[in-house]
């Protein structure tokens, strides 16, 4: 079958999909998107966490039939995301903007220059990230929290994470990482 | 070498940027936070097959006949292949001895064992075809225990062993045993006032990385392969695969891909053999990612183990003794199994000072999952038992716990079991000294004006308790664990060094083949470089098999090894680099020629600070390059009989305090802090040490109280290889966990570095349970604990 979906804010189709795809398989296998992990592929580990209409989804629980016409979010679009809803209507690209990106280039070895969103940034500066598999989906669990409760206390960043596992951190620095990025929210408003 | 523990000196790279000692953040940390970090179940290749492992249904049975037509006949199957379809002689692989079939041949011996290969255009159509595969088993009795083993008309796991071990094991179900005497245990005995023994259980638990096994073999125009591939050590994979292949290991090209966590499960091969084959059979790149039911049956496990201590002492506290004996299970196959045997023995009595012991050793042949390398390997379950054991002399003398250890705690100069003495800084005292001394975390924190937060109690978000039943106990312990490959291997690693100008600036490129699997080597490596050669511009090269090995990611030794091979290759860089600026420079400046010098932020300078000449004039188009390989001092085997011998390189200690709160009446646990001080010699990077001792701990609180692979003793099936039914701590089960970092420098090591992933793992396990046990007063032998041992129900 043909699944015809928003990833990211660009309209994708995905022909010959198996009925039994799900969208995780969709995403890495035929669209290109591996950042969405695959870690238990049964809803246990939150590693292929999307955002699905808004809602944080596992990925791989979702057949790929189901997300016809809807609009997905993944880690590869975190950035843009953040981008959109903190400038919200008013998000053009300004010349100054546009010269910046074109002077900057981002080095492929490394990434080094890519724009991130603050989770993303947290997660580095905070040590959040060893193995990493874990990594895109908490950024995109952590975001979508923040995004609902900007000021959580540790309790609540427990809650909202509970469901996405990590087997190298000992969600210490994960915890700072959400800590972290909530103060440089709350300071830049 | 005398080493005295006093802080490491760094002088050369002192005033450059980013180098040892800072906690600069990860070069991978970028593209792992947007998703573009390739891991090995990431790769792709226009026109790639899937490959699928068709697996035993049964542990222990002669296979009569396997029929793969129907498979085979599937649209989209391009390959089926059995034991039949191998290419060569060499046909069994394995890390030490060579007993793992790479497809059953007449026989299965575990419960998941792989039988049979398909390669499909399509991972659902491998899975169907591999399903279609007929194989008729003839199903024999399942060996699960010491006593099934060794009974006397036992079947044999492996009927015609000739490993190097069969020579002195009692049986040829026991893969390798190793005692340790010294002293006079019986005379010893008679001194001892009380005497305490204890019978404990340790549960199989499971790595539990969370990228699977996976990667991607393509096949070469010149018939070899390359492979892209999650592993810890790209070169033992090399020489085990090649032979299977019937290629040099020059056809045979290995590149690391991202691998997401390891802790040992990757030590031994999983479907690296299996995808070159199917790879080279189609001519096609073929892809292989497990699922995670896959993965439980995929990679070797932590061994279970059952140990039986005696423990004596005086009324002052003093140990007079300790006997024990060591019951690893090994599983169906040899993996790293001789090598636990030797850690749990060597490593058997803990950081203790006993003159007096007798402890023996080791590892079964069953039809249980093979076990192997975990995090802690051989020495977590010692530690497990001997702290349990500790608190109980010490609860029968009516003395402080960490007292009792405090009093009998090694030091620098202690002899070991084997004999060895300890030669470098080991703060055992000092380390429960601190860990006692951390500030306790309030009471009833789950309680306020506003009510009760029942996600800071037992049971959570289920609502079990608002604090009725629920009882607070504090428990301590510590543990030691050797650092690098032990009893005489040789422990080397290999570094490739460049020094070049690129754009304008001078620039540092740092080869090895260590395997990145999330502990941050790679940071490790471009701070070595800075501070050795003192530039602030470090590009790390992907890791291959195009230089020289760096040996195994494990046994928390790369830092150590491949770290210290980086450190020396960048020294001989050095060198080369001075030397050329004095032959360009020397005659215009004497300093040259009679100053210390060092490079610093891109230049030249002498040890007065004044700078002699920029690197970029130095080197100008030259490139300077350095391969190098590096070993740490050398080992010796343990004797046979007495386990006598100086087998180890280096200790690692850490202890922990555990403060819990159990539902007594539903028998949840609830660990509210699990503090940690840990001896790291020197913290290369601050950051990663602290994640290092974080990530270990939270491991063994999962074994602590949730972690087991559980086997049915009656058929030797695993029950639980899911996240669903095997579960591991998630941030709702994880404590705050703070850490205190101790660094007293071991002269022999590079920087007085001490290996730091495994050693907070180890003591984390009996803290928790020493809280519990504080907390309920019930014995608890076995880990982990479940409810139904707190509830008796």
């Amino acid at each position: 079958m043909r699944v015809s979906f928003t990833v990211n804010g660009r309209p994708q189709e995905a022909d010959d999909v198996w009925e039994g795809e799900s969208l995780l398989y969709v995403l890495r296998e035929r669209l290109g998107l591996p950042g969405s992990k695959n870690a238990c592929e049964q809803g246990e580990c939150g590693s292929c966490t999307v955002r699905l209409d808004g809602v944080p989804v596992c990925s791989c629980l979702v057949a790929a039939g189901q997300v016809e016409g809807r609009e997905v979010v993944t880690v590869e679009g975190l950035a843009d995301y953040a981008k959109q809803r903190s400038c919200g209507d008013s998000c053009g690209t300004s010349l100054d903007e546009a010269k910046g990106w074109q002077a900057e280039g981002t080095d492929s070895q490394t990434g080094e220059g890519t724009e991130l969103s603050p989770i993303q940034q947290a997660f580095i500066d905070a040590g959040a990230v060893q193995c990493g598999f874990c990594t895109p989906g908490l950024l995109v669990a952590a975001d979508e929290m923040l995004e609902r409760n900007p000021n959580p206390t540790d309790a609540d960043i427990r809650e909202a994470l509970s469901g996405n596992l990590c087997r190298c951190t000992g969600y210490e620095k994960i915890m700072d990482a959400v800590r972290l990025a909530a103060a440089r929210q709350g300071e830049a408003v | 070498m005398p080493t005295n523990g006093a802080p490491t000196k760094i002088t050369q790279g002192s005033r450059t940027k980013g180098g040892i000692g800072e906690s600069t953040l990860r070069p991978d940390g970028t593209l792992k936070v947007t998703g573009e970090f390739a891991y090995s179940s990431d790769m792709w290749h226009e026109d790639m097959l899937w490959g699928q492992i068709l697996r035993s249904t049964v542990a222990h049975a002669e296979i009569v006949s396997i029929d793969t037509s129907e498979a085979l006949a599937t649209p989209g199957v391009y390959a089926v292949m059995t034991y039949d379809d191998l290419p060569t002689e060499v046909k069994n692989y394995g890390l030490e001895i060579q007993d793992t079939p790479v497809l059953a041949h007449g026989k299965v011996r575990h419960h998941g064992e792989p039988v049979a290969i398909v390669a499909a255009d399509h991972p659902e159509t491998a899975r169907r075809a591999a399903a279609k595969i007929k194989v008729d088993y003839r199903e024999l009795p399942v060996i699960t225990d010491e006593a099934s083993a060794t009974a006397p008309d036992a079947i044999l796991v492996h009927e015609n062993r000739d490993d190097h071990h069969i020579g002195h094991v009692p049986h040829p179900n026991i893969v390798h045993r190793q005692p340790i005497v010294r002293g006079d245990v019986g005379a010893a005995r008679e001194r001892a006032d009380v005497i305490v023994e204890g019978e404990y259980t340790f549960g199989m638990q499971d790595q539990a990385f969370l990228g699977p096994e996976s990667g991607l073999a393509v096949p070469d125009e010149d018939g070899g392969v390359h492979l892209y591939i999650a592993t810890q050590w790209l070169h033992s994979d090399l020489r085990q695969i090649a032979p299977v292949l019937g290629l040099p290991e020059s056809k045979v090209r290995m590149t690391l891909a991202g691998v997401g966590g390891a802790f040992g499960g990757r030590e031994d091969l999983s479907m690296q053999i299996h995808a070159c084959l199917l790879a080279l059979r189609t001519g096609k790149p073929v892809k292989i990612v497990y699922n995670r039911f896959e993965s439980f049956f995929g990679h070797v496990h932590r061994h279970p183990a059952k140990l039986h201590y005696e423990h004596g002492a005086t009324k002052d506290g003093k140990l007079t003794h300790v006997k024990c004996r060591i019951v690893l299970d090994g599983g169906a196959y040899a993996s790293a199994s001789p090598a636990v045997v030797g850690n749990a023995a060597s490593l058997g009595i803990g950081p203790y000072v006993v003159d007096d012991v007798e402890i023996e050793a080791l590892a079964l042949y069953t039809n249980n999952p093979p076990c192997g390398a975990m995090r802690g390997f051989g020495a977590v379950q010692a530690c497990f038992a001997y702290e349990a054991q500790m608190d109980k002399v010490a609860g029968q003398l009516g003395l402080d716990p960490v007292e009792f250890r405090r009093l009998n705690a090694m030091e620098q100069g202690t002899i070991m079991p084997t004999g060895q003495p300890v030669d470098s800084p080991a703060p055992v005292a000092e380390l429960l000294r601190r860990v006692k001394a951390m500030p306790m975390p309030p009471e009833r924190e789950w309680e306020s004006s506003e009510g009760v937060d029942v996600r800071q109690l037992p049971g959570g978000l289920s609502n079990t308790t608002h604090g009725e039943g629920v009882v607070r106990g504090v428990g301590y312990a510590v543990g030691i664990k050797n650092v690098g490959f032990s009893e005489g291997f040789d422990d080397y690693s290999t570094a490739r060094v460049r020094m070049e100008v690129v754009g304008g600036e001078p620039v540092a490129t740092v080869h090895t083949a260590m395997a990145e699997v999330g502990q941050g080597g790679v940071t490790v490596h471009a701070q070595i470089a800075r501070t050795e050669l003192g530039v602030t511009q470090v590009t790390i090269h992907p890791a291959d098999t195009q230089v020289g090995s760096a040996g195994s990611t494990s046994a928390s030794r790369q830092t150590y090894v491949t770290g210290g091979a980086v450190k020396n290759a960048c020294e001989l860089v050095r060198e080369k680099v001075l030397d050329l600026g004095r032959r360009k420079f020397g005659p215009y400046h004497p300093a040259w020629a009679t100053a210390e010098l060092l490079l610093e932020g891109g230049k030249v300078v002498t040890d007065g600070g004044e700078v002699l000449a920029g690197l970029v004039d130095v080197l100008e188009d030259e490139a300077v390059e350095v391969e190098e390989e590096w070993r740490h001092r050398p080992t010796e085997a343990f004797d046979l009989r007495t386990g006598q011998g100086n087998g180890h390189v280096q200790y690692s200690f850490a202890a922990h305090r555990a403060v819990v709160e159990v539902d007594t009446e539903l028998g949840l646990v609830k660990v509210i802090e699990l503090a940690c001080a840990q001896d790291v010699g020197k913290a290369l990077n601050p950051l990663s040490v602290i994640g290092q001792i974080q990530g270990g701990t939270t491991q063994g609180l999962g074994v602590a109280v949730m972690e087991e692979i559980v086997v049915d003793p009656k058929t030797a099936k695993v029950k639980n290889p899911s996240f669903t039914d095997y579960l591991i701590p998630t941030i709702l089960d994880t404590p705050t966990i703070p850490v205190d970092v101790l660094e007293l420098a071991d002269d022999h090591a590079p920087y007085g570095l001490r290996g730091v992933g495994e050693a907070p793992t180890l003591s984390s396990t009996p803290a928790v349970l020493a809280a519990i046990r504080k907390a309920t007063g019930l014995e608890l032998n076995r880990t982990p604990v479940r409810p139904e041992h707190l509830t008796g129900t």
